[in-house]
Order: C-alpha cells, then sequence, then structure tokens
C-alpha cells in the first residue's frame, strides 16, 4: 500500500539548516524508582534491627563447708517446680516439714499466664514475706527456690528466671529436684490429666 | 451557562523527590543491615525483660539446638586459630592447613573431637545436610564441652585479657532442661559462675515491680537534669 512518507526534511519549510532535535532534560525515573523500592523491600526485611539481647546468671559456688552455706528459713521461702507441657508447680516452703506436706493445697499447679499465673503467687508471696521481721527488725526477702524437672525445656528456665527480673526477687537459687518432688509432680499430673 | 473549562493537567508527575527518599532508605537498610553467617541450627530464643546487649568481641558463644546439640564458637580469627591449633597439636587431630582455615572463617562446629577433621574438611553446605554434626558431648563420661572451654579460656588468656571473656548461652525454646543442666554443671567444674543467657527483648509486663522500678528511676533521671 502507498504510504506518505511524511519524515521528508525540509519541504517548503523556511528553516533548512542543520538542527539538532531539542530533547527534553526530563527522564522517565519509573524504572528506578521500581527497582529503588524493591531493594528497599528487600533489606528492610532481611534487617534485624535489635541486637539479642542477653541475661546475666550467676551460678552458686558448689560448696561442702557448712559455713559458707546459706539457710533459708522455711517461712521466707517459696518452691518452684518447672515440669512437662509448660506446667509449673509451687509450694511454700521448703517441704521440710512432713505435717506442712500432708495437706491437700499444699501443693499446687499453676501456669505462665500473665495474670492468674505462677506471677501473682510470687507477687503475693513476696508480700507476704515482706511483712515478716528478721531478728534485726528488718524486712524478710522471699528466697525463690526453683526446680525443673526433666520434662521442662529452656524456655520455661528462662521465663521463670525472667519472673524473677519482672518481680524484682533479688533472692533465688536453681536447685536439683528431689525424688520426692518428682513424686509430686507425678501425682499433679496424673490428677490434671497431663500426659 | 458557559461550560467550566477544567485546566488540562500532564499526568507525568515528578519523581525525582520520591526518588530521592526511596534511596536515602535504600541506603539506610543497605549500611544497616549485617548479614548473619550461615548457622548450623536455627535457633529461636526465649524472650525476657533484660536489656543487656550481647557483647561483640571476648565471647565464647555455645548454641543449643532443640534437639539438644550444642555448637561451640568463639570471636576473633586469630583466637581461633590459635584455638584450633591447640586442639590440634594435643589431641593428634591431623589437621591441614586447609581445615584450619575452615575452622578459622567458618561458624561454630558441634562435633566431637575425633570427627572434627571430617567435619573442617566440608563445606558448610555439606556439613548440614550430612547430619555429621551430633553436638559437642556434654555428658560427664566424655565431657569434650569442657575441653573446649579449657583450650579457649587458654587461647583467651594468650591473646586477649580473660577477665573480660564472656560466656554465652544461646538454646532453643524446646531444648530440654537437662541439657542446658549439663552445660551449667560443666561451666560449674571450671568454676565459672557467671553466664549469659542469650535472650529477646521483650516489654516489661505494666504494673510489674520491674516497670515500676523504671518508672521510679526514669523520674529521679529527670529530677536530677
Amino acid at each position: 500500500m502507498a504510504e506518505m512518507d511524511t519524515s521528508s526534511s525540509g519541504g517548503g519549510k523556511k528553516h533548512q539548516g542543520t538542527k539538532s532535535k531539542k530533547l527534553s532534560t526530563r527522564v522517565d525515573m519509573t524504572p528506578m524508582v521500581d527497582l529503588g523500592f524493591l531493594l528497599i523491600t528487600f533489606f528492610m526485611l532481611t534487617t534485624t534491627m535489635s541486637k539479642p539481647k542477653t541475661m546475666d546468671l550467676v551460678m552458686p559456688k558448689d560448696t561442702e563447708k557448712e559455713e559458707e552455706q546459706n539457710k533459708v528459713k522455711e517461712s521466707t521461702a517459696l518452691t518452684i517446680l518447672l515440669g512437662k507441657k509448660n506446667q509449673v508447680y509451687y509450694y511454700e516452703g521448703l517441704a521440710q516439714d512432713p505435717n506442712a506436706s500432708q495437706d491437700p493445697n499444699f501443693f499446687n499447679a499453676t501456669s505462665f499466664a500473665n495474670t492468674g499465673g505462677i506471677r501473682d503467687i510470687i507477687i503475693k508471696k513476696r508480700d507476704e514475706v515482706a511483712q515478716l521481721r528478721n531478728f534485726k527488725g528488718e524486712p524478710e526477702d522471699v528466697v525463690v527456690i526453683i526446680k525443673a524437672d526433666d520434662g521442662a525445656t529452656y524456655q520455661n528456665f528462662v521465663d521463670l528466671l525472667d519472673e524473677m527480673a519482672i518481680n524484682r526477687i533479688q533472692r533465688y537459687a536453681t536447685v536439683d529436684i528431689s525424688d520426692q518432688d518428682k513424686q509430686w509432680i507425678k501425682s499433679t499430673e496424673a490428677s490434671n490429666g497431663i500426659q | 451557562m458557559p461550560k467550566v473549562k477544567m485546566p488540562r493537567k500532564s499526568t507525568n508527575i515528578d519523581m525525582t523527590a520520591m526518588c530521592d527518599v526511596a534511596f536515602l532508605l535504600l541506603t539506610f537498610f543497605m549500611l544497616a543491615t549485617k548479614f548473619k553467617p550461615d548457622e548450623p541450627v536455627a535457633v529461636v530464643t526465649p524472650s525476657s525483660i533484660n536489656t543487656q546487649l550481647l557483647p561483640d568481641s571476648d565471647v565464647i558463644l555455645l548454641t543449643v539446638a532443640k534437639d539438644g546439640r550444642v555448637f561451640f564458637s568463639m570471636d576473633g580469627q586469630a583466637k581461633r586459630k590459635q584455638l584450633i591449633e591447640d586442639l590440634d597439636t594435643q589431641y593428634k587431630l591431623g589437621l591441614t592447613q586447609a581445615e584450619k582455615t575452615n575452622f578459622m572463617v567458618g561458624s561454630s562446629v558441634g562435633a566431637d573431637l575425633k570427627s572434627l577433621k571430617t567435619v573442617l574438611g566440608m563445606s558448610a553446605d555439606e556439613r548440614k545436610s550430612s547430619g555429621i554434626e551430633k553436638g559437642i558431648p556434654i555428658d560427664s563420661a566424655n565431657n569434650e564441652l569442657g575441653v573446649w572451654i579449657e583450650y579457649a579460656r587458654n587461647v583467651q588468656g594468650q591473646l586477649g585479657s580473660l577477665n573480660k571473656l564472656k560466656y554465652c548461652v544461646q538454646a532453643d525454646n524446646e531444648t530440654p532442661y537437662p541439657v542446658i543442666k549439663d552445660i551449667l554443671d560443666t561451666f560449674k567444674d571450671k568454676k565459672i559462675q557467671k553466664l549469659n543467657l542469650v535472650t529477646n527483648l521483650e516489654a516489661k509486663p505494666a504494673g510489674s515491680a520491674a516497670a515500676l522500678y523504671e518508672a521510679q528511676q526514669q523520674a529521679t533521671e529527670k529530677k536530677a537534669q
């Protein structure tokens, strides 16, 4: 088909000299912006802004000598046990009094829930113990004994240490679990239906 | 009535400003990003309210996987070099220079000393897929973790300051407690009482003693200013 050549230079126009085409200084920036945002998205998603934090854990020295050991009073102690399935068990005191442990309400189960969990128990005990006075007439400090069963996880352990920090409990210790404690956990698990 | 004439506007907008912002952000994120070295295991750490930062230098890092495998790592290439050479001489591992370099530049290792040569002969991907790294033995019969700690302390004493050395344990949420206990007991045996547990940051629960204490601290600081 016949087409007209419209691009013929000159024609009948007046300007005949070699004239460079006037190009716009504007460039299309869309692809560049696209790429820029793509990369931003990538780096934003891969960046981990927060550095990991650490928690101090100071372990007591093992000592055989009587005079170097700290004695804990039955009345100021709270024993917390960590079981499997994120279960927490607790009892007041050190379970050295056989009569006290006969009480059906002696050994209790709870959880890591923010309210109604172990935190409330710790706060209650802390405030109770703060009412007591030692022989110098100063308020007593609660001593939390932490015992972890074999079924407990690291998370439970750290969560409990974190509870100590949250409630500003100064005195706490991790202690090996006793057979008696294991027994209690087992029977409580059985009655609560935890496999 | 005459028709209201809408002024004709171009659909082109000036993207220079947007472009500037985009690239500024890009530069920021590029510089802020620090790519993690390829770790042999992925670990999800528990969270705590502690705000103390994990130190960058003079640190021994023990990574504990979900299944209880323990990996060892130490900062500083010079120290790692010295460490692997000491272990090589003492335990007659017969490592080649390439294997030593692999340890020097690589990430953490989690194998018993006997299979260390095989592990270091592999690339990072091979190590991950072969499952050869069964963790450093921590049971009391064959506590190689104690050996690692001992040698690392020795190296730190030669090339740095022993007092500055921090012992960090980075364990997964689901690590069983007995493994952690074994590790803590190992440290206790070495007369190391102060450890750092690696955690993520979480907010202090409102109304808790820690939150109140912090508020009080801030109030006194403000007063002092």
